[in-house]
C-alpha cells in the first residue's frame, strides 16, 4: 500500500536527526577530550573499548600512543603530567587492562597527579554476571583515585568527562578514573560538552585564611632560627618561583622532600639539600632543631620526620601550608594551619612581610647559619671519587655535568632513585619525575616516555637499576615505535641495592633473594629493540660515554653502567629512628 | 571516646560504600552506621557512631569531607544532640512470663506489634543505653531475635545540618 504522507513523515524524521547529529557514546568520549585540549593519550584497545578506538581511528587532534602494557599507560600518562601541568590521560580495556593500570593509578594517587583514566567495562546487562574480563573496576580503583565513575547513561557521558578533568585538576589532584560500558560507547544522544561544572559537594578553591596568615608573619618575625621545608604541593601548584622569593626575601635555610625537589633551586646557597630518610645532615640537623617551621606543600610524611615522637620538640612552632585540611595534623600537630592555594598564600605572606617592613632578628639568623654551615662541613654525601669501580654517585654527578643540569630526570625506585635525587641539582621544578609515595618500581622508563611526548626535543634521561628497569623493560618496543630518544641510565651493582642495604644494617648481611642473577645482556636487548646499547666498565669511560649518548639526539641510548656492588646510601635514618639519629658514611 | 557523625552526601550508588571503604582502609572504628534518603531525594543522610581520640576524631571528619560526594559533615557530640535507635526483639512469650513481657513493654514504652501464642515482637526506640537495658530486662525470658538499626541523630534546637 502507498502512503505518501507516511513517507514524508519519514523524510521528516530523519531530516531533524541528521539536524540534531546524535553522536554515540564512543565519538562523545573522543569529542570531549578534543574539547579539554588533550593532545596524547596513552593506552591499550581490548574488547570493551572497540568502539573508541574506533572513534579514535577515525580523527587526528588526539593522538594515542600505544604502549606494551597498561601499567606503562598510566605511569606515561603520569609523567606527561608531571612534566608539563596538563591532565593525563590514559585508555585502557576492561578487566585484565584495569587490574594492570591499578598500580599506575595507585602511583599517582599517592604523589596527587591529575590523571584522567578512561576505562571499557563490559556491556551494561552483563555487569554482575561475571562476564568475559569483567571486574569491579569501580570497586577495585575505589581507595587509589580521588574519586571514579561508572557511567550507566550515554546521556551523562559528557558531564562526567566534564567532571573528571575537572576534580582530577582542581584542589589537591589526582587521578580519576571514569569506567564506560561498551553498550554506552555504542549509544546516541546529542553531544553538549558542558563549559564549566560546579559541584555541591565539590569546592576546592580555599582562600588561605587571613588572620592564620597574620599568626604566621608574625611567627617567621620572631624565628632566631628558621626553616623552611617544602614539599611536591609546591610543584604541583606551580608555586616555585614565589617560593624562592619568599625563601630569598627572608635569607631563611630551605629544604625540599624528594617529591619537591626543583622547587626551590639547588644551586642556590641557601638550599641545605634534601631532607629525610635519605637528606643531608644539615637539611636533617636544622629541621630537627629548628625554632619556626614552615611548611609548605607538604606532609610530614614517615620517610620524610622519621619517628613523630623524636621529631616533636616543645620549643619548635610550626607553619603548616597546604590544600588538603586532612594533610594538617594528621602526623604532626601544627600551631598555626593555613589551608589554602600553596602559591596565593605565599602572595599574600609575601605582600604581608613587605608591609611590615620588619625582618627577623638578624644576628640570631647569621649565628643560625653559622650552625648550618659547621654542619654543612660534615660533607655528609662524600664519596671515594678516586674508586677503580665506577661510584653510581659519580654517574649522576657526570650526567648532570654532561646535561649542563638541564634535562628532565625520572627514575625508578631504590638506590639509584635517592642517588639521583641527592647528586642531580635541580634548579626548576617539573624536572624530576619519581614515585615518591607509593615507590612503584617500573615508573621510571614508561614514565620518561610521557616526559618525551610533553617535552619533544628536551633532554630525558632516566636513572634505574638493573631490577627496577626489568619491571616495564618492554616499553624499549613503545619508544622504538615512536622514535623516543631518551637516555637510559643503568646503575648496574647486580643486586637491588635498597634491599640489599637492609639486609647488611638490619639483616646480618644475609642477602635473601636481593641478587639479580641471570641477567640479560642489557647491550644486545637495546640493539634487538633498534637502540643503541652501551656498557661502561671504568670510571674513566663515564664522562666520554655520556657526551656521546647526549649526542645521538634522535636516538635512544642504553647505558649500562657497570657499578659498585657494596656501595650504600648515606646519610640515613633508619626507619622508626628520629632525624638526627642518621648513619653517616 | 565515642562520637556521632552526621553527614549528607548525594544519593548515589557507591557514595555508601567510598563511606564504608575510607573506614576500612583507614583503620578507623564503625560501631554503626545507618543511612537514608532525605525529604531531598538527591540527598542521603548518614549517621555514623564511631570511637576515637580527639586527633582520630579530627582525622574522620576531615577525610569524609575529603570525599567527593559528601555535601556537608558535623560531628553531632561536639553539641546537644538527640539520639535514637530502633529495635525489634522477638521473644518466647508463653504462661506467666505472657503478662510479664506486655508490663516489661509498657514500661519502656515499647509496643507489642506481633503476637502468636508463644511469642512477642516488640518495637522499642530511644538511645542505644536504653534498648541495651530493656535486653537486660528481656533475658530472663529466651529472646529469639533482635534486630537493631544503629543510632540516628539530630541537632537539638536551632542546630541544622542542611544543604
Amino acid at each position: 500500500m502507498f502512503n505518501p504522507t507516511y513517507i514524508a513523515d519519514i523524510q521528516h524524521l530523519e531530516t531533524q536527526e541528521s539536524m540534531s547529529a546524535d553522536l554515540t557514546g564512543a565519538e562523545i568520549t573522543v569529542r570531549c577530550l578534543q574539547e579539554e585540549g588533550v593532545e596524547h593519550i596513552f593506552g591499550y584497545p581490548g574488547g570493551a573499548v572497540l568502539f573508541l578506538y574506533d572513534e579514535l581511528f577515525k580523527q587526528d587532534k588526539v593522538r594515542h600512543i600505544l604502549v606494551r602494557h597498561e601499567q606503562a599507560a598510566v605511569h606515561a600518562a603520569d609523567g606527561y603530567a608531571r612534566s608539563s601541568n596538563k591532565v593525563g590521560v590514559a585508555l585502557v580495556t576492561s578487566g585484565p587492562g584495569v587490574t594492570n593500570a591499578v598500580t599506575g593509578i595507585a602511583t599517582a594517587y599517592m604523589d596527587s597527579i591529575p590523571l584522567v583514566i578512561i576505562s571499557g567495562q563490559v556491556p551494561t546487562h552483563a555487569i554482575g554476571l561475571d562476564a568475559f574480563q569483567e571486574v569491579d573496576t569501580v570497586g577495585i580503583t575505589r581507595p587509589c583515585v580521588k574519586h571514579n565513575f561508572l557511567v550507566k547513561d550515554v546521556t551523562e557521558l559528557a558531564v562526567t568527562i566534564k567532571k573528571a578533568f575537572y576534580i582530577a585538576s582542581t584542589g589537591r589532584p589526582g587521578p580519576v578514573l571514569v569506567d564506560i560500558p561498551k553498550d554506552v560507547s555504542q549509544q546516541k544522544t546529542k553531544f553538549v560538552y558542558p563549559e564549566r561544572v560546579t559541584m555541591r559537594s565539590y569546592n576546592p578553591n580555599i582562600r588561605g585564611h587571613a588572620g592564620q596568615i597574620k599568626k604566621a608573619v608574625q611567627l617567621i618575625l620572631e624565628a632566631r632560627r628558621p626553616m623552611i621545608y617544602t614539599g611536591g604541593g609546591v610543584i604541583l601548584s606551580d608555586a616555585a618561583a614565589r617560593l624562592t622569593e619568599l625563601v630569598r626575601l627572608l635569607r631563611f635555610p630551605c629544604t625540599n622532600t624528594l617529591m619537591g625537589l626543583g622547587g626551590y633551586p639547588a644551586t642556590d646557597p641557601q638550599f641545605v639539600g634534601m631532607l629525610g630518610m635519605h637528606g643531608t645532615y644539615e637539611a636533617n640537623m636544622a629541621m630537627q632543631h629548628c625554632d619556626v617551621l614552615v611548611a609548605v606543600g607538604a606532609r610530614f610524611d614517615d620517610r620524610v620526620i622519621g619517628n613523630p615522637k623524636h621529631f616533636y620538640n616543645p620549643d619548635r612552632k610550626i607553619i603548616h601550608i597546604d590544600i588538603d585540611p586532612s594533610s594538617i595534623s594528621k602526623r604532626v600537630k601544627v600551631d598555626v594551619p593555613i589551608v589554602g592555594n600553596v602559591p596565593d598564600v605565599l602572595d599574600e605572606l609575601i605582600k604581608l612581610l613587605e608591609l611590615r617592613k620588619e625582618k627577623p632578628d638578624q644576628s640570631a639568623l647569621d649565628a643560625w647559619w653559622a650552625q648550618i654551615d659547621s654542619w654543612r662541613e660534615r660533607d655528609c654525601l662524600r664519596y671515594d671519587r678516586a674508586s677503580a669501580i665506577i661510584k653510581p654517585q659519580m654517574v649522576v654527578e657526570t650526567l648532570y655535568k654532561v646535561t649542563n643540569g638541564d634535562a628532565f630526570i625520572t627514575s625508578d625506585v631504590g638506590q639509584h632513585q635517592m642517588w639521583a635525587a641527592q647528586f642531580y641539582k635541580f634548579d626548576l621544578p617539573r624536572r624530576w619525575i619519581n614515585s615518591g609515595g607509593l615507590g612503584t618500581m617500573g615508573f621510571g622508563l614508561p614514565s620518561a616516555m610521557g616526559v618525551q611526548m610533553a617535552n619533544p626535543g628536551a633532554d630525558v634521561a632516566c636513572i634505574t637499576g638493573e631490577a627496577s628497569i626489568q619491571m616495564c623493560i618492554q616499553e624499549l618496543s613503545t619508544c622504538k615505535q615512536y622514535h623516543l630518544p631518551l637516555k637510559i641510565i643503568n646503575l648496574n651493582n647486580r643486586y637491588m641495592g635498597m634491599v640489599r642495604q637492609w639486609q647488611e644494617f638490619f639483616h646480618g648481611n644475609r642477602y635473601a633473594e636481593s641478587y639479580m642473577d641471570a641477567l640479560p645482556d642489557f647491550v644486545k636487548l637495546a640493539e634487538s629493540y633498534g637502540h643503541v646499547g652501551m656498557r661502561i666498565e671504568q670510571p674513566g669511560d663515564v664522562e666520554a660515554a655520556l657526551q656521546e649518548a647526549f649526542k645521538l639526539k634522535d636516538r635512544l641510548v642504553f647505558m649500562d653502567f657497570v657499578t659498585d656492588q657494596t656501595e650504600n646510601v648515606f646519610p640515613m635514618v633508619p626507619g622508626g629512628k628520629g632525624l638526627s639519629e642518621m648513619i653517616l658514611v | 571516646m565515642r562520637h556521632i557523625i552526621s553527614l549528607l552526601m548525594e544519593n548515589e550508588a557507591g557514595a555508601l560504600s567510598r563511606v564504608a571503604g575510607l573506614f576500612s582502609s583507614r583503620g578507623y572504628n564503625i560501631e554503626s552506621l545507618t543511612v537514608a534518603a532525605t525529604e531531598d531525594s538527591t540527598l542521603s543522610r548518614m549517621t555514623l557512631v564511631t570511637t576515637g581520640s580527639d586527633d582520630v576524631i579530627e582525622q574522620i571528619t576531615k577525610q569524609l569531607n575529603k570525599l567527593i560526594e559528601v555535601v556537608k559533615v558535623v560531628d553531632l557530640s561536639e553539641g546537644n544532640h538527640i539520639e535514637r535507635e530502633l529495635m525489634l526483639i522477638k521473644v518466647r512469650a508463653v504462661d506467666h512470663d505472657r503478662e510479664e513481657i506486655k508490663r516489661m513493654a509498657d514500661i519502656f514504652r515499647g509496643r507489642i506489634i506481633d503476637v502468636t501464642d508463644k511469642s512477642y515482637t516488640i518495637e522499642l526506640t530511644g538511645t542505644g543505653s536504653k534498648l541495651d537495658a530493656f535486653i537486660e530486662a528481656m533475658n530472663h525470658t529466651t529472646i529469639l531475635e533482635t534486630v537493631r538499626t544503629g543510632a540516628s541523630g539530630i541537632g537539638r534546637g536551632e542546630r541544622i545540618l542542611k544543604v
